[in-house]
């Protein structure tokens, strides 16, 4: 016998307990618990969003869509940020005021060649106010998963109030099982000396989130 | 390094070492209730709790009386999605399915996110032997490595070792492992934290492959999930061309909106955060984005068996969350080494005797490595009755009766030549010894001792006998499931199943 029918026969076995008629979806599960937390408009999520993200050491800017090149050009330069790899579907007037290089965003480039770049900017899919995360979901202006994961300044801009969310209950059927996903809440930390909190261990050490207003 | 615990010494002797340990218990009574502290905090802002908490235990549950189902639809959406799906009955067999997948790539190291399962197979030392390199990739995980020791808490494995140690096994070991720890290493977790990223970043940039364990699966769209905080999470399930996940069959969710809860439960109830760091989700392989090859190793190994009892089924909701360690008396006491396995603290005291069997003596001892106290229950976010199942065992050790074992029913006879019953007894004798651990647990006892048996079978019998139950004010989360939900079970079920064991 295969693994699979040794595994399968031993659970058919274990069960003998649960009635024939039972179904895989019985008995129904009560889902009563709440969809978000407390009720706000539009505005206060984006600003409890902020809130959050900044709680967790993300570092939070606001900006419309014309002050937006200024600001990177302006986020990347205090970093001394020389190089920035691009995803291909970012709106390329986001980096309009940045004197970097732009490093696209290709499947055949190695992780050795992505570690030699500086910052890294994207969008998102979404972003969830109460718990202060952003979910990206690697569509056309966030690239691949590794592009936000190797260099280590990531600046990630939200367009709001359209893609903030309430709530981990409103944020999962907004977003699509087969694309992988990466959720951020806060830059890379660890806590594993004395408990002691330390940002930055593999992933990005500083995240810039831009809370980007409609004009 | 052992890693597997085999050869462990019983509960009772491996926590009387621990406990002369003044250092280690410092250690552990500050994470504890610090981590404690913090949780109650982030649990406080969900007005919800208790619904989601019965939500996530009635999702479990029904996913567990229908396994078969489910790991049958999780693997036709795993392989539709472009993965491969391996089942492994046992240890041994799991250990072969992956050296194999190794050995095909040709690779001879391999990166590795933190996974309780993993090590509860010793995949480690099965991969050395075959002669390839697993190099641990969690920071507490690499501390635990580099110092040949074993991990003592599910969420800081490396809790029980302070800074200067660390800074020590760092100089020490690094170097022969890859890339040695910068010179005039000091003991600040910031430079600590940074000899590990640089050390590590080596190893993320060239791996070709990875090896994972999953928090959840799910069925309907054979998604899976890993949570974490560091990102080396990210960088061994992203840049390898091949992913090995090696998950417990019992991590299964039917359908992604259940995830809608745990999302919710296990940050807060683990690193007591609104969410963690970083969580990663993927469905078979995506082209241009991450492994090109992916494995799902389901993995049983106990975990039919212990689906086989009624009672203790309900340890295989567990979503590892630590939660239950944190508020132990004898956890906090005993340390995370004297449960003798990768799962410690009243989780570890009712899963490993049932993964293993209580045949053994170490295993025999477990269930009376507690002093029932309720406190794990109450905050098990996925409402597991940790002290019924742990009355259970103990009534199994010293009484006999069914088991399943590898998927044969037998049953088992009362303390063989007394040496389960005397592993028991010294358990018990162990907790006399140290009364803090009763009184510690005393004061958090809640009224869901009521449920309990008055005097307890067995050698517990002296214990419970000396010892009147209390009854405490707050609202236990068995009350307030009456009171909403009438009589029903807070696991969903309605009581079959469960009763005629004693
Ligand atoms: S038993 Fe409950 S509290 Fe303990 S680790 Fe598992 S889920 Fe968490």
């Amino acid at each position: 016998m295969s693994g699979r029918d040794v595994v399968l026969a031993r659970i058919r076995r274990a069960l003998a307990d649960v009635p024939r008629g039972e179904g895989p979806s019985d008995p129904p599960v009560a889902r009563d618990y709440l969809r978000v937390h407390g009720s706000r408009t539009a505005g206060q999520d984006v600003e409890l969003l902020a809130e959050n993200l900044a709680d967790y050491r993300a570092i939070v800017h606001r900006s419309g869509p014309d002050g937006l090149p200024a600001l990177i050009g302006r986020l990347l330069a205090e970093r001394g940020a020389r190089s920035v790899v691009v995803p291909p579907g970012l709106d390329p007037g986001w980096l309009a005021a940045a004197e970097v290089t732009r490093v696209p965003d290709l499947a055949p480039s190695t992780a050795r060649e992505l570690d030699a770049v500086d910052s890294v900017v994207t969008g998102c899919a979404l972003a969830i106010a109460e718990t202060g995360t952003l979910v990206l979901d690697a569509g056309p202006d966030q690239g691949r998963r590794r592009i936000t994961l190797v260099p280590d300044h990531h600046i990630c801009v939200v367009r709001v109030p359209g893609q903030v969310v309430g709530s981990v209950p409103e944020a999962l059927p907004r977003l699509a099982p087969d694309r992988p996903l990466t959720w951020i809440s806060g830059p890379s930390a660890t806590s594993d000396i004395e408990l002691d909190r330390v940002e930055g261990v593999h992933g990005p050490r500083t995240l810039e989130v831009v809370l980007l207003a409609a004009g | 390094m052992s890693g597997t615990s085999l050869g462990m010494p019983a509960f009772p002797r491996a926590a009387a070492v621990s406990t002369g340990d003044s250092r280690l218990r410092a250690n552990l009574t500050h994470a504890t209730h610090t981590i404690r502290d913090k949780r109650a905090r982030a649990v406080a802002e969900l007005d919800d709790w208790a619904q989601l908490r019965a939500a996530g235990a009635a999702v479990k549950d029904r996913t567990l009386r229908h396994l078969d189902h489910y790991l049958e639809r999780l693997e036709e959406s795993v392989v539709a999605a472009g993965g491969r799906v391996h089942w492994a009955a046992d240890a041994e067999e799991a250990n072969r399915i992956v050296t194999r997948l190794v050995r095909e790539t040709g690779e001879r190291e391999v990166v590795k996110v933190k996974s309780m399962a993993t090590q509860e197979i010793g995949l480690n030392e099965a991969l050395a032997e075959a002669g390839i390199r697993a190099y641990e990739t969690d920071l507490a995980e690499l501390i635990v490595q580099l110092g040949d020791d074993l991990p003592s808490h599910i969420l800081v494995p490396a809790i029980h070792r302070n800074r200067s140690e660390i800074r020590d096994i760092f100089l020490r070991e690094m170097g022969s492992w890859g890339r040695p720890a910068p010179e005039g290493l000091s003991d600040s977790p910031a430079e600590l934290a940074e000899a590990a990223r640089l050390h590590l970043r080596e190893k993320f940039l060239t791996a070709k492959v990875g090896i994972s364990g999953a928090n959840f699966m799910v069925a309907e769209s054979g998604t899976l999930v890993v949570v974490e905080s560091e990102g080396n999470g990210r960088m061994c399930l992203t840049l390898p061309e091949t992913l090995i996940s090696v998950v417990g069959i019992e991590k299964t969710v039917p359908t992604w909106q259940d995830l809608e809860i745990f999302l919710q439960l296990l940050p807060r109830s683990s690193t007591a955060e609104r969410m963690n760091p970083y969580t990663t989700t993927w469905t078979g392989t995506t082209d241009g984005d991450g492994p090109r090859t992916f494995h799902l190793v389901l993995l049983d190994n106990g975990r039919t068996d212990t689906l086989a009892d009624t009672v203790g089924r309900q340890a295989l909701r567990c979503i590892r969350c630590s939660a239950c360690l944190n508020v132990c008396p004898v956890y906090e006491r005993a340390g995370g080494h004297a449960y003798g396995s990768p799962y410690p603290g009243p989780i570890g005291a009712i899963l490993t005797p049932q993964l293993r069997g209580i045949e053994g003596s170490l295993e025999a001892s477990l269930p009376y490595a507690s002093s029932l106290c309720g406190a794990c229950y109450e905050v098990c976010p996925v409402a597991i009755d940790i002290p019924e199942v742990l009355v259970h065992l103990r009534e199994r050790v010293v009484e006999g009766g069914p088991v399943t074992r590898r998927g044969t029913r037998t049953v088992l006879k009362p303390a063989r030549g007394h040496a389960a019953e005397r592993a028991a007894m010294r358990a018990a004798a162990w907790a006399f010894d140290h009364p803090g651990a009763l009184r510690g647990g005393m004061r958090l006892a809640s009224r869901t001792r009521r449920l309990h048996p008055r005097r307890l079978p067995g050698p517990g019998r002296a214990w419970s006998d000396s010892r009147e139950l209390p009854a405490v004010a707050a609202e236990s989360f068995r009350d307030w499931w009456r009171r909403t939900r009438g009589e029903q079970r807070p696991d969903g079920a309605s009581g079959e199943g469960r009763g005629g064991v004693r």
